[in-house]
């Protein structure tokens, strides 16, 4: 079967600053892979570049055999690509139902005007809750919620467009312990449900229990892409660190 | 104490600064009842709701704005600005600006100095939005240099005088009454519902509060925020338009010293209304209630034969302890 996403060659330099040296990936369909790295290995940069964000200096992007040119995030959505980013991206001042349609409202109409469709994104949004099997409520401020809630709601947001890849940007970085396990669990759910997943993670435990493959960044170049069985966490945070060379 | 029930909890805090204006004019209206008989009189009500009319219509403009988390201090220059536009095409030119009777036929209809009026306030807008999404000049300096500007070009326009003595059909719409309501009253009242429906039911109204909320969250939900802003700016602009062509009809005049600190009760009644300077909450109900506040305030105080110095001192107290209540509210969102 050929990969559903395939990087070939992604180079990205910023002036004299090369992030990214000629990376190869490819991602299969509803796999879970952890993408590990210090800071400023790249995966920021990475990540950006298959969001749609940066435009890559070199290389090419495939996606389902097609070669893909993304101008903006929007095209990169359209494509089928969403990211949670590191902050959410949440409106503390809307409900998580208007959070998750924000941008791609749903309206109805009266006459020659469109209006908001509350109770549509209401059910929406209950539905895709009940999916990922979280307390939250649509209703609820998003100010009034627990950090795994806020993780319920973007990643209840990237399940709208029912799409192929999701990018999680350090998704348990900022969340207690207890909520760390919620979160893994709802990208089990996705993962289940289709969805290939990318997870950037600084924390091994999270990358060895929910990811089938881990790739390690280093200083722009890939340095390991094995099957989570094949390795072992000294032996990625060796890769990380440079003290073993590439695995 | 996190929420486990998912239930929304009653925060005390939050409530007072989402409703304390619609409180406060209830004991306000039942306090100066009770101390004034003269001020239940229906008439004396309707005088209240006519001069808070002006002030109540820019607010509603001034809520989009300061829900996006702006601030606009020029409404007051752009009001003596559009209104003497709209003047000076009613009276077609300067030659005539006194001349009242036959020489009236010399200028233009009704319609077109409304319209004028309103076009000037909007460009006015568009350049200010225009300032602060394209060059990023803060939204305080630039219409702190509008305030400034739209004066001057007042001044320019109006070659420092007044223009006064319009036709009938022109002072209705300040002076006139549909069964016994006044007509701005009815065009505050149109106003506050139209705005209501487009925060509250609108895409682009969702996008107000998510611009304030969260910028660059709108952002990366795929939400032009320059748009958005840009867009509040011209919609401030268009009511200082519509309220200046309604002043000039009140007043029979349009002078360049119009609107003189106009932007203190605008802001007032807009911050007193529960609206939050950090943007992303507030409501027109809210709004229009600030404006009621003010408004009834003057006026009981009036009744009571209290000085007029007082009552300045008295409002700028009641928007500061407005403030402090956003503030705790905010503090209280652990922000």
């Amino acid at each position: 079967m050929a990969p559903l996403l395939k990087l070939t060659g992604i180079t990205k330099n910023f002036g004299a600053i090369e992030a990214l040296a000629g990376i190869d990936i490819a991602l299969g369909h509803g796999e879970v892979v952890g993408l590990m790295g210090d800071n400023g290995a790249g995966k920021s940069t990475l990540v950006k570049i298959i969001a749609g964000n940066f435009a890559p200096s070199a290389g090419e992007i495939q996606l389902d055999g097609r070669t893909v040119r993304f101008e903006s995030p929007l095209d990169a959505r359209k494509a089928g690509i969403e990211v949670v980013y590191q902050d959410l991206a949440l409106c503390d001042n809307l409900s998580a139902a208007l959070n998750i349609f924000l941008g791609r409202e749903l309206t109805r109409g009266v006459g020659p005007f469109r209006f908001l469709d509350r109770r549509a994104m209401a059910e929406r949004a209950s539905a895709l809750f009940a999916e990922l099997k979280t307390n939250t409520v649509p209703s609820d401020l998003v100010k009034s919620m627990s950090g795994g809630q806020r993780q319920a709601v973007a990643i209840a947001r990237t399940r709208l467009a029912d799409p192929k890849i999701v990018l999680m940007d350090e998704p348990t970085a900022a969340i207690s312990v207890r909520q760390v396990a919620e979160v893994l669990e709802l990208i089990r759910t996705l993962s289940r449900a289709g969805h290939t997943v990318v997870l950037i993670s600084h924390r091994m435990p999270d990358v060895f229990t929910i990811c089938d493959r881990v790739i390690v960044l280093r200083r722009g170049t890939k340095v390991a892409d094995k099957p989570i069985g094949a390795t072992s966490p000294e032996e990625v945070t060796g890769l990380i660190i440079g003290a073993i060379e590439t695995a | 104490m996190r929420n486990t029930t998912g239930q929304p909890r009653f925060d005390a805090v939050d409530f007072a600064a989402q409703y304390a204006a619609f409180i406060f004019l209830v004991m306000l209206v039942v306090a100066f009842a009770l101390l004034q008989p003269n001020f239940l009189n229906p008439f004396n009500l309707l005088n209240v709701l006519r001069q808070v009319s002006i002030s109540g219509l820019i607010a509603i403009g001034m809520t989009f704005v300061i829900l996006t988390a702006g601030i606009d201090l020029s409404v007051g220059s752009m009001v003596a600005l559009c209104g003497l536009a709209g003047a000076y095409v009613a009276k077609g030119g300067l030659d005539s600006r006194f001349a009242i009777g036959a020489a009236e036929q010399a200028g233009n209809p009704v319609w077109m100095a409304v319209a004028v009026s309103i076009a000037v306030g909007m460009t006015a807008g568009a350049i200010q939005g225009l300032a602060i999404t394209r060059l990023r000049v803060p939204p305080f300096v630039v219409t702190l240099g509008g305030l400034s500007a739209w004066r001057g070009a007042a001044l320019l326009l109006s070659d420092g005088g007044p223009i006064s003595g319009f036709s009938a059909d022109y002072t209705w719409w300040g002076q006139g009454r549909i069964w016994t309501i006044p007509v701005p009253v009815l065009l505050f009242v149109a106003a506050a519902i139209l705005a209501h429906v487009v925060l509250r039911y609108t895409r682009f109204g969702l996008h107000v509060y998510a611009v304030g909320g969260n910028a660059a969250a709108a952002t990366l939900n795929t939400i032009s925020t320059r748009r958005v802003i840009f867009s509040v700016y011209v919609i401030v602009g268009f009511f200082c338009g519509l309220a200046a062509f309604i002043l000039s009809a009140r007043l029979n005049s349009a002078e360049a010293v119009a609107g003189l600190g106009l932007e203190l009760d605008v802001i007032a009644a807009v911050v007193i209304g529960g609206t939050s300077l950090f943007g992303g909450v507030g409501t027109i109900f809210g709004t229009v209630c600030g404006a009621l506040l003010i408004g009834v305030l003057r006026n009981g105080l009036i009744l009571m034969n209290v000085s007029s110095f007082v009552q300045q001192i008295v409002i700028g107290v009641i928007l500061v302890l407005a403030v402090a209540i956003d503030q705790a509210a905010m503090a209280r969102r652990g922000r």
